[in-house]
């Protein structure tokens, strides 16, 4: 999925969290995209991560490096016309 | 099976603890104190002849057809007005009553035409049941005298006609108005025989104030005012108790029939909910369910451009699973989904999530919710441990301050907005926190005390700043904090709220409201005695939904305004059963109860009952499905009873996600717009046509009844069985809803009291209903939080990044009206169109006049993902450099403007918040034009439809 909505919606986490010292924030941002998100989209963010993180805040860049990798399979992309006329 | 006769009490019941006795007609009575004379005999089983008086109505005293005799007292009281004493001895039947009441009756009549035979309330008509009762035999002063025949009717209304020449002048239809409705749209005009009833100023009903509610209908004991539906077809012969599939209020009806035809649908005196009373939609609006549009037969077609081809239910359902599974095949398990509705049955939903979970092999399922309260899940599971409003409707009667955001009762929960009046009219006050001047702030004997028209996007600074008020100016309820809150986290919060940049005069730059009226509001809502919460979507649509949730919460435990009635935290509920689809499990992250699906106890309880080893990774959420369909790794999805294209966001955006899928099958009564990209039609039932449950806002779990066979052949749960079947789930042999709330509750902690045999027994039940609370639980919260103790959660404000500027000036928000109903798909096929045919753009007159804009013309509304055009409505109820619509028809598509922008935690869409620009325009957008092409294109259905 599109590493840019992912980033923003992950800084977005970031910024309700960002009050809570940094320790509590990188948690709590984890555990909120481990709950949330499904394996897809924190394959993603995690490969996203894994290549620099460009545009990830620094708590959240942390707390997306502490995702457990997800369990199950992940589904294939293939097709689809990412389009946006009729 | 008959016709449910409601008792008529005469009078409403007392409130009164204190009891009284007297004797009726040699039989003892005990009543609370100030209960009516004419009660307390209904009560000892006798009925007092009367007109002007009915139990829904303070009592009036002018028909003086209820006449008593009371030992020790002179004269002949009303026993209508007059209350019970101790020791009291009535007769209600004696020489001289009899006498004066035929007098009464023949006055009556001779001013009454006799046309009783062909009259639309024969047989229902209460001055018929008086001549009888009374004993009318002879009309001293003829029959011939006015009859009133040539008087004009009036029949503007589409749904009632008012016919003055059977108009007994009693008011009951002006109290009704004024006592049930609030309305105040009828009067009663000129005096003695010249005297009539007359709505608005004199003017036909359909251009007055009235909202057809259909009180002073229900009202009437004539035929004066009476509904459409039985003049043409006859009266009722049996009747079954049902509930509203509207809005969230949850109404009781009763579905008056005549064979499987409805005749009118009559608002049930015994419905928890509504208490009798009714709106526009569910009393009127139900004839969608036999409109010729509605598609009765399965259909498929290989590409969406195709013309439909009409099926067997067993060719539909085949072909739906097995592109399902080749779907599955070749891009993997998590590459199809489910949405639920929140207008289908808690059954149906919770076995679609079902279907998904056990079917599906994957955690892809939403509900609709997603795009309406699903911050409010999130925020009150966070603060109280619960995801649900705290509160009864009940409650509200002892509440003596309202804080009413982002909501608009009167035109979204129209019965509920009444009771609210009323209770404002008792002296409750009313503070608004809303960018609109909503109705409520000013209409007739309602005025809001405090109205903050914030700027959209800034309810978490406004809320955060009345916590400031209350904190700097020491009106925390210190003992309720103490002993329920968590201590650490109270004082985190507190210390952050108090700081000054969250005071009402930094924020008053932000939000736009002068600090004054958040200071003023902020001290009302702390220190004026019972103070509640409604809020609305006005709170959640934003893409700080789920803080603005958390700062509501942390006010109520702030000022110890919560755990007991006239209290608490009310998320009023947009659609019928959108709690019920949240309870039901059809979220990604959760299962029934607000279960995570990581939770190994929760999942091995499904497990067990299903047969099957359960995904313990959340699925895609409705957003996330459509970036994922766009993304190609999402290619099929099952929708029932929702129209995610015209209802979500940034209607290219969605297009483009559904023109990538390979297999959409669209559940629904009519080819909605997202139909438009199916591939397979599964045509679904009305909620006239099965059996089921809806929960409402107030967590009350009221039965849905079918009253007539499913005209499609199969109700929407069948259809779920039969393709779950073909997919080979086991243990979905149901052969009754009734079974699947049994597994319902032996999987649900909160719902394990729950079945059909209660609600039959006790009519609805509020959850948690269980061993604990066998009857369930009106208010919430009340020894301690469902979490222990409550949580106080720090509400940064986070400015929203969808900003005005100079190419986009002004923002835009969007509601709904009374008449219509979110999409319109229902509402559209009845006469509701007479009161609002189209979405208009409300605009404030200097923004108007800047950009040439008259009212009425045609204009422009653009944002950064598209633009659709509408006519203007020029109006100072919205401020200045906000604009306002609804949402309601297809060809306005409203959301081809709204943007992408949502909720951090829960993905719910920033419906609330649009910059946009406004300008003159002379016909439809490109947008628009395109897709009405593409409309007519994807919606033809082959000729030769194959049986
Ligand atoms: S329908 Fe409702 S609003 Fe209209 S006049 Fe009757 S009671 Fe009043
Ligand atoms: S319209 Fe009906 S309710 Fe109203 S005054 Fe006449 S008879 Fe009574
Ligand atoms: S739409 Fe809502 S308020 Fe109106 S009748 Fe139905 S449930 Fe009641
Ligand atoms: S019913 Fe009592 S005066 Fe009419």
């Amino acid at each position: 999925m599109s590493p840019d909505k992912l980033v923003y919606m992950a800084n977005q986490i970031g910024k309700f969290f960002a009050h809570q010292g940094e320790a509590k924030a990188v948690a709590g941002i984890a555990d909120h995209i481990a709950k949330f998100w499904d394996p897809r989209m924190r394959a993603a963010i995690q490969a996203h991560a894994a290549s620099g993180g460009a545009g990830l805040d620094p708590p959240v860049l942390q707390a997306v490096m502490i995702l457990p990798t997800a369990g199950g399979e992940v589904p294939r992309r293939g097709g689809g016309e990412p389009t946006r006329s009729l | 099976m008959s016709l449910i006769h409601e008792t008529d009490h005469g009078t409403p019941p007392s409130k009164a603890t204190t009891s009284v006795t007297l004797r009726v007609d040699g039989i003892d009575v005990t009543v609370p104190e100030g209960t009516s004379v004419m009660r307390a005999a209904m009560d000892a089983g006798i009925k007092v002849p009367k007109l002007c008086a009915t139990d829904s109505l303070a009592a009036f005293g002018s028909c003086r057809l209820c006449l008593v005799e009371i030992e020790g007292r002179a004269g002949t009281p009303a026993s209508c007005t007059t209350p019970v004493a101790p020791g009291m001895v009535v007769s209600t039947q004696t020489e001289r009553l009899k006498k004066l009441r035929r007098g009464v009756m023949e006055l009556y009549i001779s001013d009454h035409p006799l046309d009783c035979l062909t009259c639309a309330a024969n047989g229902d008509c209460e001055l018929q049941d008086m001549a009888g009762a009374v004993g009318l035999r002879e009309v001293r002063y003829g029959y011939v005298g006015e009859n009133h025949l040539d008087a004009a009717k009036d029949e503007s209304n589409p749904y009632f006609a008012f016919d003055p020449a059977k108009c007994i002048v009693c008011s009951r239809c002006v109290r009704a108005c004024e006592e049930v409705q609030g309305t105040f749209a009828l009067t009663i005009d000129g005096r003695g025989f010249e005297s009539k009833v007359a709505a608005g100023m004199d003017q036909p009903f359909l251009d007055s104030e009235c909202v057809s509610c259909g009180a002073c209908v229900q009202a009437c004991p004539t035929a004066t005012l009476m509904e459409k539906s039985v003049i043409d077809i006859g009266q009722p012969e049996h009747s079954v108790v049902t509930t509203c599939a509207y809005c969230g209020v949850g109404c009781s009806f009763k579905a008056e029939m005549r064979g499987t035809e409805v005749v009118r649908m009559v608002p049930y005196k015994d419905g928890h909910a509504n208490h009798g009373h009714s709106c526009v939609k569910g009393r009127f609006a139900w004839g969608y369910a036999t409109h010729r549009e509605r598609i009765l037969k399965p259909m498929v077609r290989e590409k969406i451009s195709d013309p439909w081809r009409e099926v067997s239910w067993a060719e539909a359902i085949g072909r739906v699973v097995s592109e399902f599974r080749r779907i599955q095949a070749q891009h993997g398990r998590g590459a199809i989904g489910g949405i639920t509705s929140s207008r289908c049955t808690n059954e149906e939903t919770f076995l679609i999530q079902k279907l998904v979970r056990a079917g599906f092999g994957n955690n892809n399922v939403d509900t609709c919710a997603r795009v309406c309260h699903s911050p409010t899940g999130y925020g009150l599971k966070t603060t109280f441990g619960t995801s649900a409003g705290t509160q009864d409707f009940d409650s509200v009667e002892h509440c003596d301050v309202m804080v009413v955001i982002g909501a608009n009762p009167t035109d979204g929960h129209p019965v509920f907005a009444s009771r609210m009046k009323k209770r404002l009219r008792e002296g409750a006050k009313l503070i608004v926190i809303d960018p609109r001047r909503i109705d409520m702030v000013r209409m007739p004997h309602v005025q809001a005390s405090h109205h903050l028209p914030l700027r959209p996007g800034t309810n978490v600074a406004v809320l955060t700043a009345l916590a400031h008020v209350i904190v700097t100016e020491g009106l925390v309820d210190e003992a309720f904090v103490r002993e329920r809150c968590e201590p650490d986290d109270f004082a985190a919060w507190a210390a952050f709220v108090a700081e000054e940049r969250n005071s009402p005069e930094a924020v008053a730059k932000i939000s736009g409201v002068p600090a004054e009226l958040i200071r003023g509001a902020a001290r009302l809502y702390a220190t004026g005695g019972n103070a509640a919460i409604y809020y609305g979507l006005g709170v959640t649509e934003h893409s700080q939904g789920t803080t603005a949730v958390m700062a509501i919460a942390n006010l109520a435990m702030a000022t110890g305004n919560i755990g007991r009635p006239g209290v608490g935290v009310n998320p009023l509920r947009g659609q019928n059963n959108v709690q019920g689809s949240c309870d039901m499990g059809s979220f990604p992250h959760e299962y029934s109860g607000y279960r995570h699906v990581s939770d190994d106890a929760t999942r091995a309880v499904f497990e067990t009952m299903w047969g099957v080893t359960l995904d313990h990774e959340p699925g895609l959420r409705i957003p996330n499905m459509l970036d994922a369909a766009v993304d190609g790794s999402f290619k099929g999805l099952y929708i029932q009873g929702e129209d995610i294209v015209q209802s979500d966001p940034d209607t290219q955006h969605v297009v483009a996600g559904f023109k990538a899928m390979e297999c959409v099958v669209v559940q629904d009564l009519f080819l909605n717009e997202t139909a438009n990209f199916a591939h397979v039609f599964l045509p679904g039932s009305s909620f006239l046509e099965k059996d089921g449950t809806f929960t409402n806002a107030e967590r009350r779990i009221n039965r849905v009844r079918k009253v007539m066979p499913p005209r499609n052949g199969l109700a929407d749960w069948e259809i779920t069985v039969a393709i779950a079947h073909a997919m080979g789930v086991a243990g979905m042999d149901y052969t009754h809803p009734s079974q699947i709330m049994d597994e319902i509750a032996r999987t649900t902690p909160t719902f394990t009291g729950v079945s059909y045999d209660k609600l039959d027994a006790v009519g609805s039940v509020q959850w948690p209903c269980n061993e604990a609370a066998p009857q369930g639980t009106p208010v919430m919260h009340a020894g301690g939080f469902v979490r222990g103790r409550g949580r106080f959660i720090i509400t940064e404000y986070v400015p929203t990044d969808e900003r005005t500027g100079p190419r986009f000036p002004l923002l835009l928000t969007s509601g709904r009206i009374l008449s219509q109903y979110n999409v319109g798909a229902q509402t559209r096929r009845t006469a509701n169109v007479m009161w609002h045919d189209q979405d208009l753009l409300e605009i404030h007159p200097h923004d108007a006049e800047q950009r040439g804009v008259r009212d009425g013309d045609w204009v422009r509304l653009a944002s950064r993902v598209g633009a659709t055009t509408l006519r203007a409505k020029v109006t100072d109820r919205v401020a200045p450099g906000v604009v306002y619509t609804t949402f309601h028809h297809p060809l306005t598509q409203t959301n081809v403007v709204t943007t992408q922008y949502s909720d951090w935690a829960t993905d719910c869409p920033e419906y609330k918040v649009t910059a946009v620009q406004v300008t003159p325009s002379n016909g439809p957008s490109d947008w628009q034009r395109e897709y009405r092409e593409l409309s007519v294109q994807n919606t033809r259905i082959a000729a030769d439809a194959a049986e």
